[in-house]
């Protein structure tokens, strides 16, 4: 199942001209700088710009064609807005039925009961909106998109007008979206850190165009892309905890293309065996070795192919290359200088060893 | 105490001001809602339109409307032809003049309501499957009552302290078309002081109870919608 757009919209400074075709599934962020189009996009799916032309069709469900366009309150969506709009003259619990009285009975796939707990809510059910802290607030609006029963969840920078404290004790909330339902997400973020840790797809926005689309592992790392080419750049892995050496608290995490140690002490679960878990690895915190080296304290080594190397296109990086590599499918960044490379004459196709200096776990 | 006339003034004002402020509120809320939220190039020409009888003289207004009514006015005689009786000097003619004469007092207060509310409300609605009619009355109309308060309490009050425009297209006819501000008029140039210091001191004591009441409760709406 798929989500298909081919929308446009022409307004007198700007022009949204978006094609693309995601996974109806997992989370799809819509990332790009600032005014490149990602909340009009947000709004054109939802139905909330009159002027918009074009097709939306989600699975088997067409919004918009050329034939016809339903508007915003036949669309089966949910929508979070970047400041929570919480209906100010409505408790909580009033804004969480708003959209739950409005569904025929058998669209009633949630009841009050679930969504409060998920996004445990419970405490705060009595209260006026004017009374929750902005976290809070946004833990309630999106229980009530998920109350209206949504094929598809649209969130534009939900944690945007938070601050890092109030961000963290949301994230987990997301996780738990993610891992319990089944509900497509379109996330609209500018914010890497966000995106390697909540997308599984990205929709990468310029402009009002869609510049590429893909897993997002791949896309962290193309060399056709900005992002390969961030101060921070970095590869995303999917890696699942496999055991633990307890007397050293660390973790050991498989992934296909081998496997990595990390630490698991002030994790508040301990990393259980079987538990998925994200990791980012910098590009700059890998470095490349011709042979396996042993009497390092560098932990974590891969062996990996070289898939390409690329120019930085930076005038103050003249010094230094993106080398791609392969650990048995699982793309990952290194970035060392020009003359390393010269060094040990790498070339697409070697095979070499990546020694990596720092894991982050990102959930 | 207040004479036989004078309770007929006061009955023909308050029935004159409710009739007038349900009307207003019925036709100035698709009209503020359209002033608050199109993008009509020249909607300024509206908008002043509406204000017009804030600075007028209700004189100007009652003038116009008499001509426009009057048996030989373009409404009157269309209506004549029809064989409906002209609408000058009868109670519906005041009711049609005082609706002009308070039009701004009533859809100004909705206007700002309305674009201080904006756009979101509806499409967080709209979103949560609402249809236009139902967002409108689940949620803009519980979020613009101080708006609803201000516009009725000025709409009644302006339309009771009616006086020029209800001499021109009224009369003076007891019972039908005499108000209070008339009857007090009456009253000081037959020089019955008394009377007419009861009429007006009534009046004052009514506008400044309305006046504290909107202020009282906008101010109680405002701590919990904010």
């Amino acid at each position: 199942m798929t989500i298909e757009a081919q929308l446009h919209l022409t307004r007198d400074d700007f022009t949204l001209d978006a094609t693309f075709c995601v996974p109806s599934h997992g989370i799809t962020a819509l990332f790009g700088p600032s005014g490149c189009g990602k909340t009009t996009l947000l709004r054109t799916i939802a139905g909330l710009e009159k002027e918009a032309r074009g097709r939306f069709v989600i699975g088997d469900t067409v919004w918009q064609d050329e034939a016809r366009c339903l508007p915003t309150y036949q669309r089966e969506l949910g929508y979070v807005f970047q400041e929570a709009s919480l209906f100010e003259h409505l408790s909580v619990r009033q804004n969480l039925e708003y959209g739950f009285k409005r569904l025929p009975k058998k669209k009633q796939r949630f009841d009050l009961d679930q969504a409060v707990t998920l996004l445990d809510l419970t405490a705060l059910l009595p209260r006026q909106p004017a009374r929750l802290s902005g976290g809070e607030r946004q833990r309630v609006a999106i229980a009530r998109a998920l109350l209206s029963n949504p094929q598809l969840l649209l969130m534009d920078e939900p944690l945007a007008a938070l601050d890092q404290q109030r961000k963290q004790e949301i994230l987990p909330f997301f996780a738990r979206l993610h891992s319990e339902l089944d509900i497509p997400i379109l996330y609209v973020s500018h914010a890497t850190d966000e995106v390697a840790r909540l997308a599984d797809y990205l929709l990468l926005l310029n402009d009002g165009r869609v510049q590429a689309s893909g897993p997002i592992a791949d896309m962290l790392t193309r060399a056709d892309l900005p992002l390969a080419h961030d101060h921070d750049a970095a590869a995303i892995i999917d890696a699942t905890v496999s055991g633990h050496e307890t007397q050293f608290s660390l973790a050991r995490l498989t992934f296909p293309g081998g496997q990595f140690s990390v630490p698991y002490a002030g994790r508040s679960n301990g990393l259980p065996v079987g538990q998925r878990v994200r990791l980012r690895v910098l590009a700059r915190d890998v470095s490349l070795t011709l042979e396996q080296q042993t009497g390092t304290s560098i932990l974590n080594i891969v062996p990996v192919t070289v898939t390409a190397l690329d120019e930085e296109n930076t005038p103050q990086s003249r010094a230094q290359l993106l080398a791609q590599l392969d650990a048995n499918g699982v793309p990952l960044l290194a970035r060392i200088t020009r003359k390393s490379a010269v060094a040990l004459a790498l070339e697409p196709g070697k095979p070499v060893f990546a020694q990596i200096k720092a894991i982050a776990l990102l959930d | 105490m207040l004479s036989e006339t004078d309770i007929l003034a006061l009955w023909t004002t308050l029935k004159l001001a409710g009739l007038t402020t349900v009307i207003l509120l019925l036709l100035g809320t698709p009209l503020a809602w359209w002033l608050a939220h199109s993008r009509f190039r020249y909607k300024m020409i509206v908008e002043a339109l509406v204000a017009l009888p804030l600075i007028l003289p209700p004189t100007v207004l009652g003038f116009y409307l008499l001509i426009m009514l009057g048996p030989n006015g373009p409404l009157g005689s269309l209506m004549q032809s029809l064989g409906i009786q002209s609408l000058a000097f009868t109670f519906t003619g005041l009711v049609i003049g005082s609706v002009f004469y308070s039009l701004p007092f009533v859809v100004q207060p909705l206007q700002n309501a309305f674009a201080t509310i904006g756009r979101r409300p509806l499409e967080v609605a709209a979103t949560l499957r609402a249809r236009p009619l139902d967002q409108f009355f689940s949620v803009v109309l519980p979020l613009a009552r101080p708006g609803y308060l201000t516009a009725a309490v000025l709409g009644f009050a302006h339309t009771v302290g009616e006086f020029g425009v209800v001499l021109m297209i009224g009369g003076n006819i007891p019972g039908e078309t005499q108000v209070l501000s008339i009857a007090i008029y009456d009253h000081v140039e037959a020089l019955e002081y008394g009377q007419a210091h009861m009429l007006s001191g009534g009046l004052l004591l009514l506008s400044f109870v309305l006046l504290l009441t909107v202020y009282t409760l906008n101010r109680r709406y405002r701590v919990t919608s904010i």
